[in-house]
């Protein structure tokens, strides 16, 4: 598959529905892998880079691989491709950051169905990663440990009995895994709780993010619970603890919009009406209040208040109202100011073309 | 509220910060959020503990005021293999190569206790090729510890039949490995 077809459309993590999707947005799960013999990305050459390429590229185009079900990637060299396809991978993120600022040297195996992607020579000379749409913990360890185990079958992993997988960070060593889902809290937001709830958790190595605007409001109500300890804690321990702690949140969160439907019904239909309006006519919007409307708009469809929209709204929206998707769309360079504009143009073609109703 | 780090601005990004089981609130001006690049979301990408480790590194060596007058300076120890210092290695928060985690080896277990939660040993998963042989010594070492449970209970046909079993991992072991 050329690069193309990567850049061009939503990836299945965002147009897929997946189990819990009306709170859990996506499931994360990334492996930090080093081969023996190499020094880290940090030190490396540019020749031993290269060789760091190579030999993925040997090993996912080998034939036990496919045949094994490893499936089809396609490996692509950073800098060969133009900085706005290297933004838009970015931006659905099948590549970090960190990889669009040493594009040179690295490279991303995609695999077809974009659900699997390995960075190579980011912080680590592999981060394989497993992106999934709603909640699906065991399903992405699954995919991921498969996916390992066939590239371990071609690669020496530096690895030790007592430290683990050796990664570039001492916060990776071990089982180099780093586990996430994305949740969605407008009714803990709302109803006051989500701090209380979030630090009630006290969970052992779980970490809870989720940035905010001014005042209390969090932009998008989007929050990212993902594990922090990798030494010392098996992998389908850390998987089962978040899994749990995610069904927790899933919980107070459905408790929650039931109050909220309940005791406030008519204010809650209001913020959700105006954001509708809002996002169907106006005609510049921020990236900050697109993603508050939208947050507002999904919570609409979950509760059932806007009806003819796909929940998936939400998840697609985030990422083609970035700024490289927009430029994109539009084919030429944008301003930041343009940007608001096409943002606004974008939102409401996808708003109004469908059967959204309130 | 003002920015915690600067103290001069307005904070605009919070977060809330689970560690542990221990909860801060974390409150940034938008410049100094941006400064410190891993409080700004990004739902895809990991928490960086850069500066976090920095932070718990930089305590390790004497902290940000550098060495107390009178104090010996430390010798330097570096990595054979890729040449990284450690005093490097305290600044960038990185290592080097493989090797460095043994070339630093005793000096990095209270670093990555107060990391990981009090663990310095892996558990999990072993990797099929490189990890053969571990993995059968880690099975010998388990049924060894089981023998003996078996022994003080007296339940010595079960012992026997434990003793074959590590017999024979072992003569796998000694013939090569996998
Ligand atoms: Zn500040
Ligand atoms: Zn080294």
């Amino acid at each position: 598959m050329p690069i193309h077809d990567f850049v061009q459309d939503t990836s299945r993590w965002m147009s897929d529905e997946g189990p819990y999707s009306d709170i859990v947005i996506s499931t994360r799960i990334r492996l930090a892998r080093n081969l023996i013999e190499h020094p880290f990305p940090m030190l490396q050459s540019e020749h031993q880079a290269d060789e760091v390429i190579e030999r993925v590229r040997a090993a996912i185009g080998s034939p036990e691989f496919a045949e094994q079900g490893g499936g089809n990637f396609e490996l692509i060299q950073l800098d060969t491709i133009t900085g706005l396809d290297l933004k838009t991978l970015e931006e659905k993120y099948l590549i970090s950051s960190t990889m669009v600022e040493h594009a040179t040297r690295g490279a991303a195996a995609i695999r077809e169905d974009e659900l699997v992607s390995i960075m190579i020579n980011e912080e680590d000379h592999l981060r394989l990663q497993v992106l999934l749409p709603g909640l699906q913990l065991a399903e992405a360890w699954e995919t991921a440990t498969r996916v390992d185990d066939l590239l371990e079958a071609k690669l020496n992993y530096a690895f030790d009995e007592r430290f683990g997988y050796l990664t570039a960070c001492p916060t990776n060593v071990g089982t180099g895994i780093r586990a996430s889902v994305m949740l969605h809290l407008p009714a803990l937001v709302a109803t006051g709780q989500i701090n209380r709830v979030l630090s009630a958790l006290g969970q052992v190595g779980l970490i809870v993010r989720g940035v905010h605007g001014e005042g209390t409001e969090a932009i998008g109500n989007l929050f990212q619970l993902s594990n922090q300890i990798t030494l010392g804690v098996p992998e389908e321990e850390v998987i089962q603890s978040l899994e749990s702690v995610a069904q927790k949140i899933i919980e107070h969160e459905s408790q929650a919009r039931t109050y909220l439907m309940q005791e406030s019904r008519e204010d809650i239909e209001d913020r959700i009406a105006r954001s509708f309006g809002i996002l169907a006519y106006a005609r510049r919007l921020s990236a900050k209040e697109t993603m508050q409307r939208l947050s507002d708009i999904r919570l609409g469809i979950d509760l059932g208040v806007i009806k003819g929209i796909s929940k998936n709204i939400l998840k697609e929206l985030m990422v083609m109202t970035q700024p490289a998707f927009l430029q994109r769309k539009s084919g030429v360079a944008l301003a930041p100011g343009e940007r608001d504009f096409r943002r606004a143009e974008l939102v409401r073609d996808k708003l109004r073309s469908g059967a959204g109703h309130i | 509220m003002l920015c915690q780090r600067c103290q001069q601005r307005d904070s605009t990004v919070h977060f809330t910060k689970i560690l542990n089981g221990e909860k801060s609130e974390i409150h940034l001006c938008e410049t100094c959020a941006r400064e410190n690049g891993e409080f700004m979301i990004k739902p895809g990408e990991d928490f960086s503990f850069h500066n976090l480790l920095s932070g718990l590194l930089g305590f390790e060596n004497g902290g940000a005021f550098g060495q107390i007058a009178g104090m010996q300076k430390p010798q330097i120890t570096r990595c054979n293999t890729c040449g990284l210092s450690y005093q490097q290695f305290a600044e960038l928060g990185r290592f080097g190569c493989a090797d460095c985690y043994h070339s630093f080896g005793p000096r990095l277990e209270p670093l990555l206790r107060r990391i990981h939660g009090g663990a310095t040993a892996h558990t999990g998963k072993v990797p099929h090729r490189a990890g053969g042989i571990i993995k059968k010594r880690l099975q010998i070492e388990s049924l060894r510890s089981e023998l003996q449970q078996k022994i003080q209970l007296e339940q010595f046909e079960e012992a026997a039949t434990l003793r074959d079993r590590i017999r024979e991992l072992e003569q796998q072991s000694e013939a090569g490995g996998n």
